[in-house]
């Protein structure tokens, strides 16, 4: 797959006087028609890097690249990419319509291809009928629709959109991210996704970013980025994980807190400390015999789809996901399979 | 019923002043318009009005022009302090009021001063032997001392209404294919007809009535409907029923400018294209 944007040691400073980086050399490759997603927490990054791609940052170094070419100089309304802002930023002085079709009259189009190309594209995002509303007059969800078809009528090659649907309720948020998607695979363009909803990321994209202070910490597909994530970080961020510090006494066996697992990784030498990943819903609940560790359920809590509980015992607190639930202070037994142990290399704290 | 009864209780006071300051005067004005002195109906002083038109046009000529040149001078300085930080906003701003903290009159003396055949420009020139220029008691001069006075009114409302603009948007303009220019004329002048209404009318309507400005600065050959409305009442010509009529001359002709400005601001797409 071709590269459409690369970004080479990008780096990003605040002007003010103590000059803090925001980004710390990036390098990232994103490939033609990919759905791309930056996830993190706030302040890790993701957007400025996203408005690194879309020309209102100029990196303090490091090239932006685009299909091979430097365009660290271009500015945005050169570029071949549009951008779906935070708070959608529509013109509040036009209606739909018009709206859509800024970016055509900007670039001088036929009044009469701009009617077609803006009928396709209310019909893309399902606004048929809307023409002449005001858009201060629209609800968050079309008003998000609005400018989706705003950026996308002009063809861009890449569309940037900064955490779109942040301000939807739960449900229209799902139903956006499945629209997204089948807007990105019928366009066939590459999409650069801003969230730090990790099950928004998991569910749209091709390639998950999982960035924290600056640095990129994992590029994968949501699969390997949630069976295979790098570091406690990233596992800890995709989902809820419990993590302990472990020694791997050699391949295939580690040691936790005195205690000796079999796991399935290797590779990481003798007695080397790494961090032990086990998913909540990886653990399963025993009888306190058959079990590998036992425990006091401490706390209950109703989920929806499955019960959480929170389990004392082997000097850890182990969060469990069960559709069947204990009684709170019951002893109770723990499993968990060797290839439910992700074992990690330990991260440098900063 | 209560509630309706305190929201009058409330508003009473500001009827009352509305009925005594407002109504009232401008129901006097209407009546010395259209009468003589002894009270009876009569036309003939709002006809007599036609033999002032050219101070009619002299006034609306030299307002507009006033007001166009505010505008011009504001709408670039107020882009700029929206531009400014925070701290800066505020100390430019205080800048811009600062000259009327000052007294009207006093500030226009100080352009005679400067202004005059002996005055301080002319002086200073005249120490590179050039010069005098005939300054004082030009039209240019009352332009002038209306764009001074009158140019904090313009900028207020059109920097009220650019700092509402969202920075996104600006750069959505961009993200769209706008060069400075066509987010200049397509966005931000869009977004802000109603700041240069409202500047519009708050510097037109007080310049085309002045009449300190062109008497001080104007001399006698610069007289302006505001001058002529003073002679009537306070002047040798002492004539309140003529007065009144070029006051009414004067409102409908304001209104009337008015309401095509307001048409701008309904219907701001023509404004764009």
């Amino acid at each position: 797959m071709k590269n459409i944007i690369s970004l080479r040691d990008i780096v990003v400073e605040f002007d003010d006087e103590d000059g803090a980086r925001i980004l710390k050399e990036i390098n990232l490759d994103i490939g033609d028609k990919e759905f791309v997603t930056l996830l993190g927490p706030s302040g890790c990054g993701k957007t400025t890097t996203l408005r690194v791609i879309g020309g209102f940052i100029t990196p303090n170094s490091g090239k932006v690249l685009f299909e091979g070419k430097e365009i660290n100089d271009l500015p945005p309304h050169k570029r071949n990419v549009n951008t779906v802002f935070q708070r959608y930023a529509l013109f509040p002085h036009l209606n739909v319509y018009d709206n859509i079709a800024f970016g055509l009259r900007v670039q001088k189009v036929p009044e009469k291809e701009i009617t077609k190309r803006v009928g396709e594209m209310l019909e893309l995002v399902n606004l048929m009928g809307y023409e002449k509303r005001s858009v201060q007059r629209l609800s968050g969800g079309q008003q998000q629709r609005v400018a989706i078809a705003r950026a996308l009528v002009n063809h861009p090659k890449i569309l940037l959109l900064d955490e779109p649907l942040g301000a939807l309720d739960l449900k229209l948020r799902k139903e956006m991210q499945i629209e997204l998607k089948r807007i990105q695979q019928s366009l066939e363009i590459t999409f650069i996704y801003v969230t730090h909803d990790q099950e928004e990321a998991l569910t749209m994209s091709d390639t998950v970013v999982v960035m924290k202070d600056g640095y990129i910490q994992q590029v994968g597909s949501p699969v390997d980025i949630y069976n295979e994530p790098i570091n406690a970080f990233v596992a800890d961020f995709i989902g809820e994980s419990n993590i302990l510090g472990g020694k791997m006494i050699k391949d295939k066996l580690v040691e936790i807190r005195g205690k000796e697992f079999v796991c399935v990784d290797s590779g990481f030498g003798e007695n080397a400390p790494v961090d032990v990943v086990i998913r909540p819903e990886d653990i399963k609940i025993t009888t306190p015999e058959n079990a590998q560790i036992t425990g006091i359920v401490e706390s209950v809590t109703f989920k929806g789809v499955h019960y959480e509980m929170i389990v004392e015992g082997f000097d850890f607190k182990w969060m469990i996901h069960s559709t069947k639930a204990a009684n709170v202070g019951e002893l109770i037994g723990l499993t968990f399979d060797p290839d439910d142990i992700h074992i990690m290399n330990k991260m440098d704290e900063e | 019923m209560k509630k309706r009864f305190s929201s009058v209780l409330i508003s009473a006071p500001y009827l009352v002043w509305m009925v005594v300051f407002i109504l009232v005067p401008l129901i006097m004005v209407g009546y010395f318009a259209f009468t003589d002195p002894e009270g009876n109906f009569t036309l003939d002083y709002v006809a007599d009005v036609a033999r002032y038109s050219n101070i009619f046009i002299r006034s609306v000529w030299l307002a507009a022009i006033a007001t166009v040149v505010c505008l011009v001078i504001a709408y670039p300085l107020a882009f700029i302090l929206t531009r400014m930080s925070k701290n800066r906003q505020s100390t430019m701003l205080m800048i811009v009021m600062l000259p009327m903290w000052m007294n009207f009159l006093l500030r226009t003396y100080a352009w005679m001063a400067l202004l005059g055949n002996n005055g301080i420009i002319n002086s200073l020139l005249g120490l590179i032997g050039i010069g005098p220029f005939k300054m004082l008691n030009t039209q240019g001069a009352v332009v002038l001392g209306m764009v001074y006075n009158y140019l904090p009114f313009m900028i207020l409302p059109l920097y009220s209404v650019m700092t509402k603009i969202d920075k996104s948007v600006l750069e959505a303009a961009s993200d769209l294919g706008c060069n400075s220019a066509n987010t200049l004329f397509r966005v931000i002048i869009p977004l802000t007809v109603p700041g240069i209404t409202s500047g519009t009318t708050m510097v037109f309507v007080p310049a085309i009535s002045t009449f300190i400005i062109s008497r001080m600065l104007g001399g006698g050959g610069n007289l302006l409907i505001g001058d002529l409305i003073e002679m009537q009442f306070l002047g040798n010509s002492y004539n309140p029923n003529l007065g009144a009529s070029i006051s009414l001359v004067l409102m409908v002709i304001i209104l009337l400018i008015m309401t095509i400005m307001n048409q701008f601001n309904d219907d701001d797409d023509k404004v764009l294209m």
